[in-house]
Order: C-alpha cells, then structure tokens, then sequence
C-alpha cells in the first residue's frame, strides 16, 4: 500500500515537473509584439492574440497557455516582459517566457498578473488540446482528442485528421475515428453515411456522442438513421446504468469507511468497556488539528503531511484519552448517567480550548496532490482517489485493530477484563491499567479517524459534534462489543444512506436511516450481531 | 493579531467609557451595535461590528454629529435567535439607542422586527436577503433578489448561454425563498421545468459525493449548465472540494454563489474554485480611490494588512453615511424625523456610482459578477449598466406581485396593494 502510494507520488511528480522543464525552452523572438499585446488586452480583447499566437508559435506556445491557464502567467510592469512564476517546495522561481532564461526574485510589486477568466480558460484548453496532438505520450495524446469532442469545428477536424495519417498507437487512433465518425454523423449528407457512423459509435461511454446520438435518434429526418441510433442508444444506456450503479455503491462504500473510522474507537471504549463516552468527537477533533499543526510545521513538505500526522494524531489523542480516563471516568465507574455528563462537560471544554487556542474559524488542511482528483476508469465511472484511500485506510485500521485485540497480550487484557472484571482482576491481571490503555487505544483510533476526515470536511471546533451521533448509531446498529459488527453497520447504514439521497434528498434521507435504525433497535436490541454466552451479561 | 484586536478592542472600550463619562453632561448619541460575537455567526457578524466601531470613530474625529458625540452600545447576541429580540428591548429601553446597526441571518431580523415596531426603533440591516419584507423601522442597504439573484441568472443565461439550472441550497427559509423566485423567473423566461434540479441539504453539510455526481450527470445532457449555489456557510468547503476531484471545471459547469465572499474564502485553499463566480454588490478587487481609501482605513483601524473587506461592510458603510446625513438634515435623532429625511439619500458606493435610498426602504445599487481567483479576491467579469433599485416584493411570485412598498404620504405602507388599493394586502 505504502509503496504503491509512494509510486504514485512520485508518477505526479513527474508529470507535476513536465511544464517546469518545458519552459526552458525559448520562444521564437517574432512572438515578441504579440507577447507584449497580450500584457495589454482586455479579458474580452484576448482571445484573437492567443489564435495569433497559436498560428504563428505552433508547439512552442503550448508551456505559455499551460501558465496562463494556470494562472501563472505575470508580466513587469517596467518592462512589459512576460515571465512565469512557478512554486515549488515553498521557493518562487520566475522564468522568462521569451528567452527561457530564470530571472532573479522579483517583488510582487514590480508585476503584475496576466488575467483569465472562464471563456478564455476553456479556450486556452481547446488550443492547448490541439497542440497536443503531436505530443509525444500516447495518453497525453488521447485525452487531448477526448477534450476535443465537445467542439469539433473544422479547424480541429483537419488537425485531428492530419493526425491520424501518422498515429502509431491503435487506443488513440480509436478515439480519433470515434471522433471523424461523431462529426460524419453531425454533417453527412447522405443517411447511409449517418448510419454507418452509428455503427462505428456503438459502445463509446462518450458523453458527447451520447448526445448526438440523442438527438438523432430525435430529430434526424431518415426513419433509418433514427432506428439506428436508437438502437445504439439502448445498448450504450444499459452500459451507463450498470457504471452508475457502481458509482453509487462506491459512495455508499465510502460513507461507510468514514463511518466505520468515526465509530471503531467508539466500538472499543462503548462496546468493550461500556464507556458512555460523549468525548468522542472531540478526540477525532484533536486528531484533525494534530494535521493541521503538522502541515504548520512542515510547510514544505504538504505531501508527507499525512505520514506523520497519522501517528502523531494517535499519541496526541490517545494521551488526552489516557488522561480523560485517569481523570475523570475512573471515579465514575459503574455510575454511567455520571459518566454520560462527564465527557459531555469534558468535550465541552475540549471545543473551547480548540476555539481558544486556534480561534473559532475553520483551520484549512491541505490535501497532498496525490490525494487530489479522481481515477477514471471510463467516462461515466470515474472514483475519486481521495476516497479512494480512505477506503482502504479504514479497513487497514479495521484489521490492524482486529489483529491487535486478537493476538497481542494486551488484546488478551482488553477481552479478559471486558469480559470478567472481578475474575481477571483476581487472576492478577492489573484492570486499572488496562482500563487506561483500552480507553487511550479507542481514544488514539478516533484522532487517525480524525485525519482522515480532514481530507474531506472542515477543521473547527464543532468536527466532533457532527460524528458523535453516527459514531454511536452505528455501534448500536452493529451490536455493542463486536468488532464485525460495527464493521457491516457501518456499510450497510452508508450504502442504505447513499442509495437512499438520490430519491428522497439528503435531509430526509438521513432521518429514514434513523428511524430504520430505532425500529430495528425495538426489533433486536442487542444490534446485529449480539454478543453470546455468559460473555453477554 | 488576536491578541492585538482583543487590545484595541478593550482601548476602545475604555475609550468608549471614559469619553461617555466625560461629555456625559454635554450628553450624545447613542448607537446601538447588534452583532453576534460568539457563536455560529460570529465568524461573518464580528466584522461588521468592528466596521461600525471604525465608521463611529471616523464619524467622532469629524466632530460628531449635531454637535454631540457618538457612542457605540456593543451588545451580544450570540448566535441565538430570540437573544436578538430581547437585546433589541435592552437596546432601545435602558440603553435607548437612537439607531441600531445589526443582523445577519434572516431569522434573526424576523426576531428583532417585532421589538423595532412596538418600541419604534430604527435599524439598519446591511445582509444581501430573500425580500418579501419592508417594515417602516428597517433600512435594508444589502442586496434584495433583484440586486443579486436576478442579475446573476440573466448574466448565465445571456451571456454564457446557460440553458440547464442546478439550484443548490441549504435547507432554511433564505435559499428557499430566492430559489422560488428564481423558478418562476426562469419558467417565465421560458425554462422547461426538466431543465430545473433543485437540491437541497442541511447545515454543515459535507458528502457531497452523490449530489455532485448528480450535477454531472444533470449537466452532461449536452446543453450548458450552471449551479445557482445559495449553500451557506462552511458547507461550502466541502461542496467545491469535491467538485475538483469530480473533474467538474468552471468551464464546463461554472458555479455562482450568493453567500461566498472574500471573507468567506479568506480561510479556504481557492485552488479548486478558481473560475466559480459570485454575485454581490461590491467585491474588494474593484479599483476606486474611495475603496483603497476605505480598504486602507480598514487595515490601520484592525491593524492587520492581511484582512479583506466584503460586501456586508460596504452596505453597513453606506448605512451609516446614510444615516448620519439624513440626521444632519433632520436636524435631530428623532426616528420618524430621520425615517422620513433618510428617503432620497444618496452616498457614493465605494465600486462608484451613487448609492439612492428608495421609498421602499431598499438601496438601489449595482450589480457585480466576479469570478474567484487563486488569491481568494475577485476579478469582476460583468456588471450592470447604472444602478438597480431594491424590489422589496418580488414580482415573480403570486404572491407578491401587486404588492409594492412606499413609505411616504400618502401611501406609506410596507405592503400596499395595488389591486385592492389597501395596505396590509399581503397575499401569504
């Protein structure tokens, strides 16, 4: 998992570093006016420099839009020259776009930023697709036709069909034909040509020819052609019911890995020892902020961020949980109303020390790049990676824990005790402490369940008050003091939740799995899988 | 900087004491400030108080208004509905204020207006809104639907071609009530009602898995679409998080937001909402000698360069100029007196242009478009040609449609039916 993760890093890397190396090059020097132009039109006067420039700069263009689309385009005010300001690892670096040569720091000051807004955003996207279809990888090439789709004038025709004359790879050379064959269907004038583009579309997930299939299947004036397009349709559709479908047990899915790390330190402090612990919350708070002070402390290196927050959150909870149970639920013992008000009080002070000490805004958590974005896997299904990896991170957790509880002696401790309190007790087993540990064990789970929800919702104060309740729902759902238990709850009330929100709305939606939840709890008490035996009483 | 505000805040205070016990005798103005300072609110509220404490004290500096000083009454209401209500009394009985700043949410103003009429308050209420109210005690100076939603909406559709519509919301009467009128406009301008998804979730919402993939997909049936957002607060987060990492771009599905401004996105990465745009009456960016002077002031009076200013804090500015006018013409505080001289005021908006107090006791502005940039500021990409006066009732609702506001003779009604020629013709 590390490793592939760590491949991954580096693969973004990489392409991270591409336009970097790119820019080194020099632009051709008869670009110069239109440089100079292009510091000094309007957002709305832009658009016919950047074709000049495309016309006249072909390929070596292609690095100047990737900054300007990226917003890293500025010019010196002094001197009109256009340079880049690229950021990497904290240090600003400023080339020249014209020369390619690196420049000294320049103050924000002295330049000033060359604007985009969204009309010449999508249309620097467009040019730079175009120059991409020379670009050297395969897949570079590829996705370059796909963004074309939606706008296939004749222009991007010829360049596509130029293209295609000397493409190598059979993958692009598809995607290129899906691409002629989409325009064929939009113009031909004969409906035996129309059909036989249907014919060559059948299949493609391709929103865009997914649309014009639509509308063929509608409008076109030859019944053939109609049926035709009809019957591609049907195909195409059962296909992208069957993705969406997936899509949505993946959300389900997800949900429930969020829901199953809020809740596995719940399942060992509630469901083991009994703790009512209202706390909860707070403890996945603590973990949230342990990120954000560690991404504090290592600015520089946002992508290992998490590697040492993950333990760093576990001590830093796990102490606190340590203390609460030295501190207070101690003396409470048996007294669980007691116990209930405690750790309400308890996460009542832990929000305002929050708000004290961070203030009461929300603190922003960086995502590392290789959590960023989304693995498509067509283009109707495509999984988003950063919970992607929270799936995963959950049931590492889940059975990291299973396996601690099940084979090490302290696991050994946790069941004794939980099980028999007087009976290990008198076996020698020191149940004071391994009430510390337990509680600091659940305790140290909630604050990596804290990192992992920073990836994905606000860091404030009030983070733990929105979990506490699912934590608890789930627990009980899933039979208080069984591990599996809390496991299926958890992704049985995701996926019920997920597969529910698309017809009710996400309101309602979260009441009825409440209510089911009360209703089953009248049914069964004990949750679904109750615990057995005298281990029960 | 915390600490340093908390100081200043306390030198204020001290300030504020001393200077009250020494022209106690020459006797002054009381201002009411009624600003959530804990709480939910206090995120977006405690600029505005701070706002008004720095217009007080620039006010003072030229001498006060009438001869007398100003003194600000800095009250808490906490984020708590009817806290509002009973602070108001407080204000307006023991303190007697002779006018209150204050307010944000619109639960809130439902609270304190009540309280305004019986005691015949005065306050100004500086928050873009759903409308459908106008009460003689208030002077709405942010933006009714027509200011802001309205124009957005005409903006997508003339001028990016917008022909799909997502409105998203959060769940409480605001959204709801400008997503209504939104519906109507749209299927008046001739929108099929496929073409409408309305979306709406609760508080604080963070999966936003599902609803995004539903926007996707709502937006790839091969006509441009755009999200009408009304989703409030830190919800917001999280919904444009995951917009990136869906791969849904600003060209492709752009996003105008009603409740997103330079505060708002003061504490947030911009990386993913660069593009996404927001509607408003003012935005930072925009390049006056009147704003760099207002911003300018902003930052020596909280002693931190790095603080943005936001629509709120102009509507609030061109209240209190407003006010403080129309008491010099009044020539005293007296509420029915200013009410009355407050009608036809008009300040210079710190975007240019001139700010008119209409009969209905809303501004007439103009209106902005700005797209987000990476630097969490705006760049505005569209705005109307001169000046849109505030439509307290909307006309796109049944309701409302005869109703209309005027609170001078002879009408002076806050909801006159012009069908049935009588106020208090309120349809619903």
């Amino acid at each position: 998992m590390k490793r592939l993760l760590a491949i991954c890093c580096y693969c973004l890397g990489l392409l991270l570093s591409l336009p970097a190396m790119a820019a080194e090059k020099p632009l051709p020097t008869e670009l110069a006016p239109l440089l100079s132009e292009l510091t000094e039109a309007r957002l709305s006067k832009a658009i016919p420099v950047l074709d000049a420039l495309e016309a006249e700069g072909g390929e070596a263009v292609q690095p100047l839009f990737s900054y300007m689309l990226e917003g890293d385009l500025y010019y010196i005010k002094s001197s009109r020259q256009v340079i880049a300001v690229s950021e990497a690892a904290g240090q600003e670096t400023f080339i020249d776009m014209l020369s390619g040569a690196e420049l000294t720091p320049l103050s924000s000051r002295e330049i000033k930023k060359i604007r985009v807004n969204n009309r010449l955003r999508g249309h620097l996207r467009d040019a730079i697709a175009r120059l991409q279809l020379g670009s050297e990888s395969a897949s570079v090439r590829e996705s370059a036709v796909r963004s074309l789709l939606s706008d296939l004038d004749d222009g991007t025709l010829e360049a596509i069909r130029d293209a295609r004359l000397n493409e190598p790879s059979s993958a692009v050379r598809d995607v290129m034909d899906m691409a002629l064959a989409l325009h064929r269907l939009n113009t031909a004038g004969l409906a035996v040509d129309r059909i036989e583009a249907i014919g060559q579309l059948e299949g493609s997930l391709e929103g865009d020819v997914r649309n014009a299939l639509n509308r063929v299947a509608e409008r076109d004036p030859s019944p053939q052609v109609q049926q035709a397009a009809f019957r591609a349709l049907t195909g195409i559709e059962q296909k992208v019911e069957f993705y969406a479908f997936v899509d949505q047990l993946f959300f389900g899915l997800s949900l429930g890995s969020v829901l199953l790390l809020a809740a596995i330190g719940l399942a060992i402090t509630f469901g083991v020892m009994g703790v009512i612990n209202m706390a909860h919350g707070e403890m996945i708070m603590l973990g949230a902020y342990t990120t954000y002070v560690v991404q504090l402390l290592m600015p520089n290196f946002i992508e290992y961020s998490l590697w040492v927050a993950v333990p760093a959150a576990f001590v830093v909870s796990g102490l606190a949980g340590v203390l609460l149970e030295r501190l207070v639920i101690r003396h409470l013992h048996g007294r669980p109303l007691e116990t209930l008000l405690a750790t309400f009080g308890v996460s009542l002070i832990l929000q305002q020390l929050v708000r004290t000490v961070f203030s009461p805004l929300n603190r922003q958590v960086a995502s590392p790049e290789w959590m960023s974005g989304s693995w498509e896997i067509n283009p109707v299904l495509s999984l988003t990676l950063n919970r992607l990896y929270i799936l995963a991170f959950a049931l590492l957790v889940f059975f990291a824990l299973m396996l601690l509880l099940k084979k090490s002696s302290l696991g050994l401790n946790v069941r004794a005790v939980s099980q028999n309190r007087a009976m290990a007790k008198s076996m020698g087993i020191p149940t004071g402490r391994v009430d510390a540990m337990t509680f600091g064990l659940g305790s140290g789970i909630a604050g990596i369940a804290g990192v992992a929800l920073s990836q994905l919702t606000n860091v404030g104060p009030n983070l733990g008050q929105s979990y506490i309740i699912d934590s608890f729902m789930v627990v009980v759902f899933g039979g208080v003091g069984n591990l599996w238990g809390t496991l299926v709850a958890a992704f049985s009330l995701g996926i019920a939740n997920k597969f529910l929100e698309p017809v009710t709305g996400a309101v309602l939606a979260s009441i009825l799995v409440l209510v089911f939840i009360i209703l089953f709890i009248q049914k069964r008490p004990k949750g679904l899988f109750p615990q057995k035996g005298r281990a029960a009483e | 900087m915390k600490i340093k505000s908390l100081t200043a805040g306390i030198a204020l205070a001290m300030g504020a004491s001393t200077l009250s016990f020494s022209v106690l005798a020459a006797d002054t103005i009381k201002v009411g400030v009624l600003h959530s300072l804990s709480g939910t609110m206090a995120i977006s509220e405690t600029t505005l108080k701070d706002t008004v404490l720095m217009m007080i004290e620039e006010q003072n500096k030229k001498g006060g208004l009438l001869g007398k000083q100003l003194e600000p009454v800095v009250v808490d209401p906490a984020s708590n509905w009817p806290l509002f209500a009973e602070k108001t009394r407080e204000l307006l009985t023991q303190e007697e204020v002779d006018v209150i700043f204050g307010c944000w949410t619109s639960v809130s103003r439902k609270s304190v207006l009540p309280v305004l009429e019986e005691l015949n308050g005065l306050m100004f209420y500086p928050v873009q809104y759903e409308g459908e109210e106008s009460s003689k005690n208030v002077f709405y100076t942010g933006a009714a639907p027509n200011q802001q939603a309205i124009p957005a909406v005409d903006y997508l559709m003339n001028e990016l071609g917008v022909e799909r519509w997502v409105l998203a919301g959060t769940d409480y009467v605001y959204p709801r009530t400008t997503n209504k009128i939104l519906e109507a406009y749209l299927k008046d301008k001739g929108v099929a009602a496929e073409d409408i998804m309305i979306n709406y979730t609760p508080f604080g919402h963070s999966d936003w898995q599902s609803i995004v993939s539903d926007v996707k997909k709502f937006g790839s049936a091969g006509k441009k679409t755009a999200v009408v957002s009304t989703i409030n607060g830190d919800a917001n987060v999280p919904f444009y998080k995951e917009l990136g990492n869906q791969g849904v771009s600003s060209e492709d599905i752009p996003v105008v937001a009603f409740s997103v401004g330079e505060e708002e996105l003061s504490g947030i990465d911009t990386g993913p909402l660069v593009g996404h745009m927001a509607a408003w009456n003012y935005f930072q960016s925009v390049d006056t000698d009147l704003n760099s002077e207002f911003i300018q002031k902003w930052h020596a009076f909280t002693g931190d360069e790095n603080r943005v200013t936001n629509d709120p804090m102009e509507a609030t500015y061109i209240g209190f100029n407003m006010w403080a006018q129309a008491v010099t013409e009044a020539g005293t505080t007296d509420v029915d007196a200013v009410e009355q001289a407050m009608i036809g005021q008009e300040v210079p908006n710190l975007t240019g242009g001139t700010a008119v107090m209409n009969k209905n006791h809303h501004l007439s502005k103009p209106v902005l478009i700005g797209e987000i940039q990476d630097d969490g500021q705006f760049e505005v990409v569209w705005e109307t040609e001169g000046v849109v006066p505030g439509d307290a009732w909307s006309d796109f609702l049944p309701g409302s449609k005869n109703l209309l506001a005027d609170w001078t003779a002879p009408v002076k009604c806050g909801n006159y039916n012009v069908e049935t020629q009588s106020c208090g013709g309120q349809a619903n």
